[in-house]
């Protein structure tokens, strides 16, 4: 429908067009719509051969997995579009390309972003365009080869429903000043939109960006120029984008990052500001525009806007300084000059200890009270941390470190702050503390007049024996002025007052003051306790028996601190690195913790929160009995009348666990939370007054939502009576299987096991994850993202491991076994056994896939792994425990002792690890030695941790045997806890904690699997088979029973 | 502008329903379904809809006329799998043109017919281009997720052929269907744009995704507004969605649509969703009662059946629909911000 406009003005046309919305829409799976409002968009380079030399090395060694994981993290990252680009000499840049992008949209979390298909080769972009079904965005063409082509490409770009990017580029060369880039744009736009009747809103130009500084002096108007014609073609071409590769820009100053990264950001800033909206940009090279030093600052926007002639000598002179103070940054001290705030900031931000008690002290003589330390300079730092960690700047690891810093100042004022609150003549600075400084001098007189001319008869027989530390040692004050009011009676240690309503608090005008006075000191964080003149007079000592029992329940939170949080390791678990993860970083955010540490009892729970009057309750587990624990102690505080907000937390724990069989047992605030950077905002919102209200209301429905939904979840699965499911089990061929008899038979203990073999069979990847830090090793060591971090936290993971490994630190003891073993009754194994040289059988029960097949595929027990005892065929089986706990403990309670949180839980992570790595070692050893089936086997650990191996090891808890219940047959059989000390909690978890325990299957064909959900029936076989109670096995088995 | 496009924007447009669920009612054997001329044809032919018309061209006649008289201003051409790549089946693959084309002619003349009986309400023909039986953007493999069993251009020739028969044959209108992969959607768009310009003439074309499951995407994963863009590089007379869903479920998705698209929006639904047996039981009343929503929403241009439905449910659909105003498509200037 094509207009033409004759005697209209084609400006006033271009503001009529201005004004009309045509957003740049683009789509992977889900859309990206880009309009005038929308913030920069980033589009993620790495997938680029021609920008990254890792990129390019993956594709050449056909490594294409890796090349995935490179477009997932950027995706991860925050990249909008992904930029995908094969031009490359040595690659087959057209077959590579489909390939990698058929890869890319077979993986939804990355194909959920739109693709830039890049090449300077069309049949190149042809091909991707072939591939995607989103709209995507060509990059790029141009006039270069001509009109005629310039129109072919586009008209086909339009068919296959794309944007494009356009270059200023024609038949002459590449726009390198203003005026060219303009004119190209203008040509192309026109050409575009009337000849090829392309959307506008789905071009998008380049207007190339050349490096500045170069020493050329054609090259000094290289990005005013650039921003100057962004400018022009935001105002001139309606509804168009504008794009570029920023890095060129620093081209000159390659190998200088820090003012690479300034120049970066200056550049972008100011382009932006321009019209800019679309972006090449590295993330990892791009300084924040505010934290460029300002020297700095000043040589860069000289450069990038052409200030002065000498702009590039001054810069270049300034570059090399920069330079050397980024080198002898290991060493640099330079911050040491700085004010003390920013001293103690830094500090904190970096994690540095080692200055901080030199700082904390110079702040302590300042200041009038050394609680304004904490409350002042170390919460001013704090709020620097958290606001960063809030923003995805600050990485777990960081955050507890800084944690370290923060704990070592406090610890180093508390007794002065003690010292402080030591009762002292009712002068000074207590009362500067609770009196509102603007009314002091009014009130001074009021308190005055009261306290010596004005008490009524009550008030004197209740201060004869408050006076004086009279009730039990704790130090009143009469007629105190807290804020614009004056209290009868305070004890400011706890910060609880005592009022005497007279006659005259009877009035209704006097109650509404009396409630608002109330709430106000209450938000202060006092409490208040009122009595009547007649129960004084009347009765005394009850009254002072009430204040006493009053002032035994410790003061309420809120006043100094944000709130009082009490965490717990539930009953019979015995996992606490994420719950310590959660504690370190709500202390971080100024929260007071009470954690009980692990296996704790509800009783306990429940008794601390009444004491401490906690604010919120947060509780932990990680294997699947500790879900009950939960629902258990959600119902124990409901029946209370607790009203306390519930955070449940830890690896089995899910929002549908939490929403289904939590929340429905309490009637406040039940949330879950998956990780500690949530667990501040959720906290945050939970305590804050204005806003906690809603804010639970919310939660409550969210919930029940979510409840809804997910019992009412999609398609209900098919299940096969456990009768049907035995039918189609996994079948071996039996007769043609070969079994190895085991080399060594019976029960073998390892004592004080020799640490430093495990070295080798450790795999971090899990490591990182306990710190949130997400991707695998080693990849993650140079991950753009957490690259730097993880490295750190690397280093220090391989010193104290050195140290644990040096000095003996953990203990690694071992128990295993390999018995003769048949399958019986179909889903029982049955072992023979020695006890105390008397020969024993005893069963294994293994639980069966139940889910209904596609044809062909069976319905897996563990079982099926064995012999059946009919074939006649002698089989074997395997169980074992390894632990590395021993020593665990007490390692992180030094490092607690001496405030070291970080390090606490660097030792319980790496102490996990080893164990796995020793579960890995014995695996090997029993396969290759001590049972012998794979005596050639010979595989890199990077193949242990894939699995390659034959043979299986899985773990009761695990998803092939998800009930623990077969954990005290495997201490049976093995004598664990006799023989290493392994024990196992009420819950069945281990403990020393760092411990493995599970079975060995030999069988090439054994694999691990997922049993998956069960139904009534096999859960009914499950307990007659096992003689127990059915209602016990339906609480053992309950999170894999189908609903 | 099309006589089609003109009366869109003046009323609801009724769809026909299934196809398939008519012709059941036929119970045609083996022998009915190759007639004299494929009586020896190599394969087994039981099933090839698409070849009635062909061999059966009565019945498939009758199966239109009973939708024109029970409301439908628009029926569906005999042809969802009349391409080469889902006739290859049956090796139909050299069919291909004339059963389209047959087709259309077969459609075309019932709805002569009943444009002269009535003039008031003029009927026509859409030319169903459907998804074929292999995709583009996923693999059939799912240890070789790179693997495409169909590439574009192949998709694209066979696109091409069926279109230039359905054209030749007489359609009003192109109806690419049952999309359950926007890449195959794309290589059909393409073909038929090059088509045009080919040919020099301007044919409408509809486009009728459909959403698989309930968590709201295409089987090839894309929400209703990514799909939406990913289309909406043609000018078309609708886009929409159909099968899969009842018309229940359907309303969100429609609702995307409705909110962000410059086009028609077209629904034609399935009779509820499957039983346990497979079969769909959804009554006409129930499923016209379940339409009204889209009508007090004001969601929709073009409305009919899918799977299950039959001309029972497009007359109680034509009924109810009759009373409410299309939805009101937005022209460039109301995108004008104020």
């Amino acid at each position: 429908m094509g207009k033409t406009i004759i005697a209209e003005d084609a400006s006033l046309e271009n503001k009529r067009k201005k004004k009309e919305l045509r957003p740049l829409k683009l789509s992977g799976l889900e859309p990206l719509i880009i309009t005038p409002e929308s913030n920069f968009v980033n589009v993620g380079e790495r997938t680029n051969v021609a920008g990254s030399k890792k990129f390019l090395r993956l594709i050449n060694e056909g490594k294409f997995e890796e090349a995935l994981a490179i477009a997932r993290e950027q995706v991860d990252g925050g990249a909008q579009i992904i930029d995908v680009n094969m031009d490359d000499g040595l690659i087959e840049g057209k077959e590579v390309m489909v390939k990698f992008l058929n890869l890319i949209v077979a993986e939804p979390d990355i194909a959920r972003v739109p693709i830039m298909i890049d090449s300077s080769k069309w049949e190149i972009i042809e091909a991707g365009l072939q591939v995607v079904q989103g709209k995507c965005v060509v990059n790029s063409i141009s006039l270069k080869e001509g009109e005629e082509e310039f129109i072919a490409q586009a008209k086909k770009v339009k068919r296959y429903g794309a944007a494009v990017i356009v270059m200023a580029f024609d038949e002459v060369g590449q726009a390198d000043n203003f005026q060219r880039r303009i004119e190209i744009a203008q040509r192309s736009y026109d050409i575009l939109t009337k000849q090829v009747k392309f959307p506008p809103e789905d071009i998008i130009f380049d207007l190339n960006i050349f490096p500045v500084a170069t020493g050329m002096e054609e090259h000094r108007r290289n990005s005013i120029d650039f921003i100057d014609a962004v400018r022009w073609v935001k105002e001139n071409l309606p509804h168009c984008s504008l794009s570029g590769g920023v890095s060129n820009v620093s081209f000159s100053f390659r190998g200088n990052n820090p003012v690479r990264e300034a120049m970066h950001s200056v550049f972008l800033y100011h382009a932006i500001k321009a019209g800019m909206n679309i972006g090449i940009v590295n993330p990892a090279l791009l300084d924040v525009y505010d934290n460029i030093p300002k020297d700095l600052l000043d040589h860069v926007e000289d450069v990038i806007l052409d200030r002065r002639d000498d702009a590039t000598e001054r810069l270049l002179t300034f570059a090399e300084h920069v330079v050397g103070t980024e080198r002898e940054n290991k060493v640099d001290l330079s911050w040491r000059e700085k004010p003390l705030q920013d001293r103690i900031t830094h500090a904190l931000v970096k994690g540095i200890d080692a200055y901080i008690l030199e700082d904390i002290e110079i702040a302590r003589q300042e200041a009038a009270q050394p609680i304004e330390v904490i409350e002042g300079h170390l919460m001013t730092g704090m709020n620097v941390v958290g606001d960063l960690f809030g923003s995805g700047k600050m990485f777990l690891p960081q955050v507890v470190k800084s944690a370290r810093v923060m704990k070592k100042a406090v610890a180093y004022l508390l007794p002065y702050i003690e010292e402080a609150k030591a009762p002292q003549p009712p002068k000074g600075e207590q009362y500067w503390k609770t009196a509102d400084p603007m009314l002091y001098g009014l009130m001074k007189d009021l308190a005055k007049k009261l306290r010596y001319n004005n008490p009524t008869h009550t008030e004197t027989i209740l201060w004869n024996c408050l006076s004086n530390k009279q009730l039990e040692g704790f130090k009143f004050r009469r007629q105190h002025i807290i804020g614009g009011y004056i209290a009868d009676f305070v004890c400011l240690k706890e910060r609880l007052i005592v009022e005497i309503d007279g006659l005259v608090h009877e009035l209704p005008e006097n109650k509404m003051k009396d409630e608002e006075r109330t709430k106000w000191l209450k938000e202060h964080g006092f409490r208040v306790v009122r009595f009547t003149n007649d129960q004084v007079l009347s009765n005394l000592e009850n009254v002072l028996q009430e204040i006493a029992q009053e002032l035994q329940k410790a003061p309420p939170s809120g006043a100094g601190g944000a709130g009082k949080i009490l965490l717990a390791t539930v009953k019979g678990d015995v996992h606490d690195i994420g719950k310590n993860i959660v504690s370190v970083v709500l202390a971080c955010n100024n929260y007071e913790i009470i954690d009980l540490g692990v296996m704790v009892p509800p009783e306990k729970i429940i008794e601390t929160a009444k004491k401490e009057n906690v604010d919120v309750i947060g509780l932990s587990g990680l294997i699947t009995p500790s879900l009950d624990e939960m629902v258990f102690l959600a119902k124990e505080m409901q029946q209370q009348d607790f009203s306390v907000p519930l955070l449940i937390g830890g690896a089995t724990t899910s929002k549908a666990h939490t929403a289904v069989k939590i929340d429905t047992q309490y009637k406040s605030a039940v949330v879950h939370v998956n990780d500690a950077s949530r667990a501040v905002t959720v906290v945050g919102n939970l305590l804050k007054e204005n806003t906690r209200r809603k804010y639970m209301d919310d939660l409550k429905e969210e919930y029940e939502v979510f409840r809804e939904n997910f019992l009412k979840r999609g398609k209900v699965k098919d299940y096969l009576s456990i009768e049907d499911a035995r039918e189609n089990k996994f079948k071996i061929d039996w007769k043609n299987t070969n079994i190895t008899k085991p080399n060594k038979a019976g029960i073998h203990v390892m004592e004080d096991f020799d640490i430093r073999k495990l070295e080798e069979f450790i795999d971090w990847t899990p490591f990182f994850r306990s710190w949130e830090l997400h991707g695998k090793y080693p990849a993650i060591l140079t991950d753009e993202v957490v690259g730097e971090q993880a490295t750190i936290l690397f280093k220090d993971a391989q010193l104290q491991l050195k140290k644990i490994l040096d000095e003996k630190l953990l203990t690694a003891k071992a128990v295993y076994g390999i018995f003769p073993a048949n399958t019986v009754d179909d889903d029982d194994i049955e072992i023979q056994y020695e006890d105390h040289s008397e020969e024993k059988k005893l069963r294994f029960r293994t639980l069966r896939q139940q889910t209904k097949k596609y044809k062909g595929k069976p319905n897996f027990a563990l079982s099926d792994f064995i012999a059946p005892k009919e074939t006649g065929i002698q089989d074997y089986i395997g169980c074992f425990c390894v632990t590395t706990g021993f020593g665990t403990q007490e390692m992180a309670d030094q490092f607690e002792k001496d405030l070291d949180d970080y390090n606490s839980i660097m030792v319980k992570a790496l102490s996990d690890r080893l164990a796995e790595a020793f579960a890995e070692y014995l695996h090997k050893q029993v396969r290759i030695d001590e049972w012998g089936y794979a005596p050639d086997e010979n595989l890199s650990n990077e193949e242990l941790i894939k699995e390659t191996y034959k043979g299986i090891r899985p773990a009761p808890g695990y998803p092939a045997c998800p009930d623990h219940l077969e954990k005290p047959s495997i201490w049976e059989v093995l004598k664990v806890e006799e023989t290493i000390g392994v024990k196992l909690t009420d819950s069945l978890a281990m403990w020393p904690a760092s411990s493995v325990s599970g079975y060995y299957f030999a069988n090439p064909e054994a694999r691990y699997f997922g049993v998956g959900k069960i139904t009534e029936d096999q859960v009914k076989d499950f307990a007659e088979r096992k003689e127990i109670p059915l209602e016990t096995a339906t609480k053992w088995l309950s999170p894999n029973i189908a609903d | 502008m099309s006589k089609i496009e003109e009366i869109l924007s003046q009323k609801i447009l009724i769809l026909d329903g299934a196809m398939g669920t008519m012709l059941q009612e036929y119970k045609f054997t083996e022998e009915d379904f190759r007639g004299d001329r494929f009586k020896d044809w190599p394969t087994s032919l039981r099933g090839n809809n698409d070849l009635l018309s062909l061999t059966q061209p009565e019945a498939i006649a009758e199966i239109h006329r009973k939708y024109f008289l029970a409301g439908a201003d628009i029926v569906e051409t005999n042809t969802f799998s009349g391409t080469t790549i889902a006739m290859a089946d049956y090796q139909m693959e050299e069919l291909v043109y004339e059963l389209n084309y047959e087709s259309a002619r077969i459609a075309k003349k019932v709805a002569e017919e009943l444009t002269q009986e009535n003039p008031e309400k003029p009927r026509f023909v859409a030319g169903a281009i459907g998804p074929t039986n292999k995709t583009a953007s996923m693999s059939p493999d799912v240890n070789d997720p790179g693997f495409r069993a169909i590439s574009f251009e192949e998709l694209k020739t066979a696109y091409k052929q069926q279109s230039r028969a359905l054209i030749d044959g007489g359609v009003d209108v192109l109806l690419v269907e049952t999309v359950f992969d926007t890449l195959n959607a794309k290589a059909a768009l393409f073909a038929i744009d090059e088509l045009k310009e080919e040919l020099n003439i301007d044919i409408p074309v509809m486009i009728s995704g459909t959403i698989t499951d309930a968590s709201g995407r295409t089987l090839s994963g894309q929400t209703a507004e990514a799909f939406l863009i990913s289309i909406s590089h043609m000018d078309l007379l609708s886009v929409g969605f159909n099968c899969a869903l009842g018309a229940k479920q359907l309303t969100p998705h429609l609702e995307v649509l409705a909110q962000k698209s410059r086009f028609g929006v077209s629904a034609y639904p399935n009779a509820g969703l499957p039983n346990a047996f497979g079969e769909y039981d959804q009554d006409a009343k129930e499923m016209a009662a379940q339409v009204k929503e889209y009508l007090e929403k004001g969601l929709v241009n073009i409305l009919g059946g899918c799977c299950g439905t039959t001309p029972a449910h497009i007359k109680a659909i034509a009924e109810v629909a009759k009373d409410y105003p299309p939805r009101k498509i937005k022209n460039e200037s109301e995108k004008v911000l104020s």
